[in-house]
């Protein structure tokens, strides 16, 4: 080996050649069209490119309302949600309480998937005993004193609120849309595009009012899947770790809700898994740390201020 | 070690050239507001607020921040989700007048969903209440000074999130 060093032998060397190639396709790969993980596997090398191109013209076909709508259709589809919603369930006009919740969701929102949305995030008491929170597309969330009450201190709000924004980065509220709308759109805008037409809000209204019923009926209603709750649960645990808060005040808080979940009632009983099955679920990704960490002292006294009184 | 050197430079040569050819990226503001910061932190001042569909040349990265100048020539750091590698259109046809980009490269920004459908919408449901939402998105806005007082009062971390 010591003998001829210059000629040592070469796969050393393409080895480090390769990974320095795989190192740069690694730097470029956030620019790369993302493809969904699992849509293939890398088994059949030889199938591998018309696989991945049937998959991305499937997902085009499909018209997958996260792709094939920006930032600000999604703020105006939020935006009319929450609207809709508050005919139903007034603002609680606490300017203290709501100050609070937004200093604090909006602390949390800079540690989700995805900090920054078209309008930002916004956050709102509820007037309502019920219990129940919606997290609209965009991140205008909606938060009743019932569900706040559900609290003991700043780490339980922080919980709750966490939620909803793991609802929002992770897109929810667009996958309820029926496929059939979000094509339409994509078929207005490709022509509008091509026209270079101006608003088309004729062609436009149906499928709008459709997709804000759609989630809309989904908040109030049919709930999201226990799927998407449960991915939810565990972007809000992130949320909560990465910000310096105890994950496990999620799963008091869902203990607390347990207490008082009626199955057949109309709050989060109607829209959510029990909260039993959510606090098993959630188990298996923070753990059972046995006693709760004491809140510290200026948390706990902020918290009072604000919502002492919910 | 000296004989793994050559191979080792060829490689880091070709992940330099990656980086450069990633760092060299245009990207487009895909917010309302898009903040530039001193410093890749939710917590540092606001150096610049850039419009929705403003472009941006990408020169360096900090996890989820990208270091950016724009077209205006102010330079700072925004997070990747306030930005798309897609050319955002602010007018209909000016893209493919010019650039002739396809509809994966490019958004048209205030078409399909926008003011006007919203405000087709409202004239329906005249009990939607976005007096409410207005507010709500008008009222508590707070400076980095404020969420850095949040934050450390709390004894609280600051925490960054993904970029998606």
């Amino acid at each position: 080996m010591k003998k001829n060093p210059r000629k040592a032998p070469q796969p050393g060397r393409a080895v480090l050649i390769l990974a320095g190639l795989a190192l740069a396709a690694l730097c470029l790969a956030p620019w790369w069209p993302a493809v969904p993980a699992g849509a293939f596997s890398f088994g059949d090398a030889g199938k591998l490119l018309d696989v991945g191109k049937s998959a991305l013209k499937v997902g085009k076909a499909v018209g997958k309302a996260s792709e094939e709508l920006t930032p600000e259709h999604e703020y105006y589809i939020g935006r009319a949600v929450a609207a809709s919603l508050l005919t139903s369930h007034r603002p609680w006009a606490d300017e203290n309480a709501n100050r609070y919740l937004n200093l604090l969701g909006q602390t949390l929102a800079a540690a989700s998937e995805r900090p920054q949305t078209f309008g930002g995030y916004h956050f709102l008491v509820l007037d309502s005993p019920d219990i129940n929170a919606f997290g609209c597309p965009g991140g205008l969330i909606l938060v009743s004193r019932g569900l706040l009450q559900c609290c003991q201190n700043e780490d339980q709000v922080a919980a709750v609120l966490a939620h909803e924004i793991g609802h929002v980065s992770l897109q929810h509220g667009l996958a309820s849309i029926q496929q059939s709308r979000v094509l339409d759109v994509a078929g207005v805008l490709a022509q509008e595009g091509a026209q270079h037409a101006g608003g088309n809000v004729a062609a436009l209204s149906g499928a709008f009012s459709g997709s804000v019923g759609d989630i809309t009926k989904t908040l109030m209603v049919n709930g999201y899947s226990r799927g998407q709750e449960g991915e939810a649960d565990a972007e809000a645990a992130a949320i909560l770790r990465r910000v310096g808060y105890d994950p496990q005040a999620l799963a008091q808080v869902l203990a607390v809700m347990g207490q008082r979940y009626r199955p057949g009632g109309l709050d989060f009983a109607k829209t959510h898994p029990d909260p039993q099955d959510r606090i098993a679920a959630l188990r298996e990704k923070i753990g059972s740390s046995a006693a709760a960490a004491a809140p510290s002292p200026a948390r706990q006294a902020r918290y009072q201020q604000a919502l002492g009184r919910i | 070690m000296r004989r793994g050197k050559s191979p080792l430079a060829a490689g880091l040569v070709l992940l330099a050239a990656g980086l450069a050819w990633a760092a060299g990226q245009a990207m487009s503001v895909q917010v309302r507001e898009g903040q530039l910061r001193a410093q890749p932190s939710f917590l540092s001042a606001i150096v610049a607020t850039l419009g929705y569909g403003e472009r941006v040349q990408v020169s360096g990265e900090q996890g989820a921040w990208r270091q950016v100048t724009s077209g205006q020539g102010a330079s700072g750091w925004m997070h990747l989700s306030s930005l798309t590698p897609k050319q955002v259109v602010l007018q209909a046809g000016e893209g493919l007048a010019t650039g002739g980009a396809s509809g994966e490269e490019m958004a048209l920004a205030g078409k399909g969903f926008n003011k006007e459908v919203e405000a087709d919408f409202a004239a329906r449901n005249r009990g939607a209440d976005f007096a409410s939402v207005n507010r709500m998105e008008q009222s508590h806005r707070f400076t980095p000074a404020q969420l850095e007082a949040f934050v450390r009062e709390g004894g609280l971390t600051p925490a960054e999130g993904g970029g998606r």
